[in-house]
């Protein structure tokens, strides 16, 4: 017979509630994570409720007026400049998650179906690059994209093209490239597990029902691998708004993103309640966004059914 | 069986393309690295390895890379003990509120890393604490824990909690229990979560650029020499490196993932 069972059998004299909780499986568990926890709630919760609170005062020179005011939000919204880069961040994010999701289900797909026995290291290969130096990733599409960079001396040594292409870097299109590279895996994984977890009886019974390889990808394949699309979605789109290497490296002047303002506000401006605001007004756009993208993959695939 | 679908043909070709195209960007480094030339241009000028050589000398960047190791041991002791409670409590216990500590233990995966790093920065200084490599490490250890808890959480799944029962009922207490029963068996996914974790807090910029004051760890270092096209070689020997730690590591991280995962599937089949 277990501990747990023996400590939980009604045989035994019930003590009063609250001590046989504390001795109970509950305690148990929540004394196990509680150091996590206590870390977690100090050095996440606190300091994200603390940007929210800043977010709703001001900065008076060196001082931090507490009055509360939605002057900040004001600013963050209306200011034309802050404007855009919520815009382009939000775009360049919604770009970059919706381009990485389209071409690493095929990958997820081919190794969830035709992987063999050597799926581990599939994923392990796949994983590899995103793990080495996000910076140095970064720094080496610049090397590739730039002006007397790698592809434009490549394609002149080859003869493709007699000068430099000069679009590749300091742009949008740098940004997203750059960023699709770095967050592959992240999509990859999730789609894949979803893929493994279909029950391969059910596409075989869509192709026995005359379904041929497209249709029964699109009414079972793809709408039964959705939760993985889904998260792979979001666990790309929400970091990636708020990235700062990338655009400062690789964007140039149309390529800034929100990050380099929210930077500017802790660096050298020093108007802390301004960029708690942008950074708060991030999350919210942020999630506003993913959810509107949720909910119409969602209903994309209802339709498709 | 599946049918074979008239597209597949093209799809190992795309799976080719795909990782060249995953893979290009960190075997252009090593390649220019040994490159006879400051410049990163085709055709290539020839071997040397005189931009290895440049790295001894350099007194800042030895120290940026002291810096980093005493921040990655830490973060990764530090990340994978708090990973164990954690993976523990999830894997092995019940209790109300189970899932929102998990969510807010797992939340640095799904936020913009700047928006920990800033508030981070301004608890530090609202509590008056030096920007230093504490700092570091204290904002490097929340990002981790999320990775070192799936890695322990998949190592401790699946262990077979009778073996532990065994071991109460024969009288070991509950340290007893865990140093000679649960440890060996979860040993493999604890040291993985070491070198995953390790190489994380090794190649993370963000935090340690908002937090580590005047203290640069190495990616941080990098980033100041990126402003000088004139360092761009050393950079790149000193990238080359980085990323066959990284390899290294991770390769020995997953051997060990899956000889714990081929233990528990063992020990469930006994």
């Amino acid at each position: 017979m277990s501990t747990a069972a023996i400590a939980s059998s009604p045989e035994k004299p019930a003590p009063a509630k609250g001590i046989r909780w504390l001795h109970g499986e509950e305690a148990r568990g929540l004394a196990m994570i509680s150091p996590t926890l206590l870390y977690a709630l100090a050095l996440l919760l606190v300091p994200v409720l603390l940007v929210i609170a800043y977010s709703f005062w001001t900065q008076n020179y060196l001082e931090i007026d507490r009055t509360f005011t939605f002057e900040n939000y004001r600013l963050a919204l209306t200011e034309p400049i802050y404007r855009d880069l919520f815009v382009r961040s939000l775009w360049i994010s919604m770009l970059t998650s919706a381009i990485t999701v389209v071409f690493s289900y095929p990958i997820a797909w081919y190794i969830s179906f035709h992987g063999g026995p050597h799926k581990n290291l599939w994923l392990f290969l796949v994983t590899i690059p995103c793990w080495t130096s996000y910076l140095l990733r970064v720094m080496s599409w610049k090397v590739i994209l730039g002006y007397g960079g790698v592809l434009n001396t490549g394609l002149m040594a080859a003869g493709v093209i007699d000068q430099p292409i000069t679009s590749l870097l300091y742009n949008a299109n740098a940004v997203v490239i750059t960023l699709v590279h770095s967050w592959a895996a992240f999509a990859i994984l999730p789609i894949y597990v979803s893929l493994q977890k279909i029950d391969r009886s059910l596409i075989e019974a869509a192709r026995d029902l005359g379904d041929g390889a497209v249709r029964s990808f699109l009414r079972v394949t793809l709408p039964l691998s959705m939760p993985g699309v889904i998260s792979a979605f979001l666990i790309v789109m929400i970091p990636t708004v708020g990235d700062y290497v990338t655009p400062k490296l690789v964007g140039g002047k149309d390529g800034v993103m929100i990050a380099t303002a929210i930077q500017a506000q802790f660096g050298k401006s020093a108007n802390w309640p301004l960029g708690a605001a942008l950074s708060v007004t991030t999350m919210v756009l942020v999630s506003l966004a993913a959810a509107a993208v949720v909910l119409s993959l969602r209903f994309a695939v209802r339709r498709l059914r | 069986m599946l049918q074979r679908i008239r597209f597949l043909p093209f799809l190992p070709l795309y799976v080719a393309i795909y990782f060249l195209f995953l893979y290009l960007p960190i075997l252009l480094l090593p390649v220019f690295s040994f490159n006879d030339a400051a410049t990163t241009t085709f055709p290539l000028a020839g071997f040397t390895t005189k931009w290895y050589a440049s790295l001894w000398g350099n007194s800042v960047l030895l120290q940026a890379a002291r810096n980093s190791l005493v921040v990655g041991v830490c973060v990764s002791l530090l990340s994978t003990i708090l990973g164990i409670c954690a993976a523990r409590a999830i894997t092995r216990y019940r209790f109300r509120g189970q899932r929102a500590a998990g969510g807010l233990i797992m939340a640095p995966l799904f936020l913009p890393e700047i928006i920990v790093a800033v508030s981070l920065l301004m608890i530090a200084l609202q509590f008056g604490l030096q920007l230093s490599l504490v700092t570091v490490i204290l904002g490097q250890v929340v990002f981790c824990i999320p990775y070192s808890m799936s890695v322990l959480v998949s190592g401790f799944e699946g262990f077979d909690r009778s073996l532990e029962e065994a071991s109460y009922d024969l009288g070991e207490t509950a340290f007893g229990t865990f140093r000679r029963v649960t440890l060996p068996v979860v040993a493999p996914a604890i040291v993985s979560s070491l070198l995953v974790t390790f190489t994380i807090s090794l190649d993370e910029f963000i935090l340690a650029f908002f937090l580590s004051g005047t203290e640069p760890t190495l990616p941080v270092y990098i980033w100041g020499q990126l402003r000088f096209a004139a360092k761009l070689p050393g950079v790149l020997a000193l990238g080359s490196l980085m990323i066959l730690a990284s390899v290294v590591l991770l390769t020995v991280a997953e051997v060990l993932r899956r000889r714990a995962e081929r233990r528990t599937q063992a020990a469930l089949a006994h």
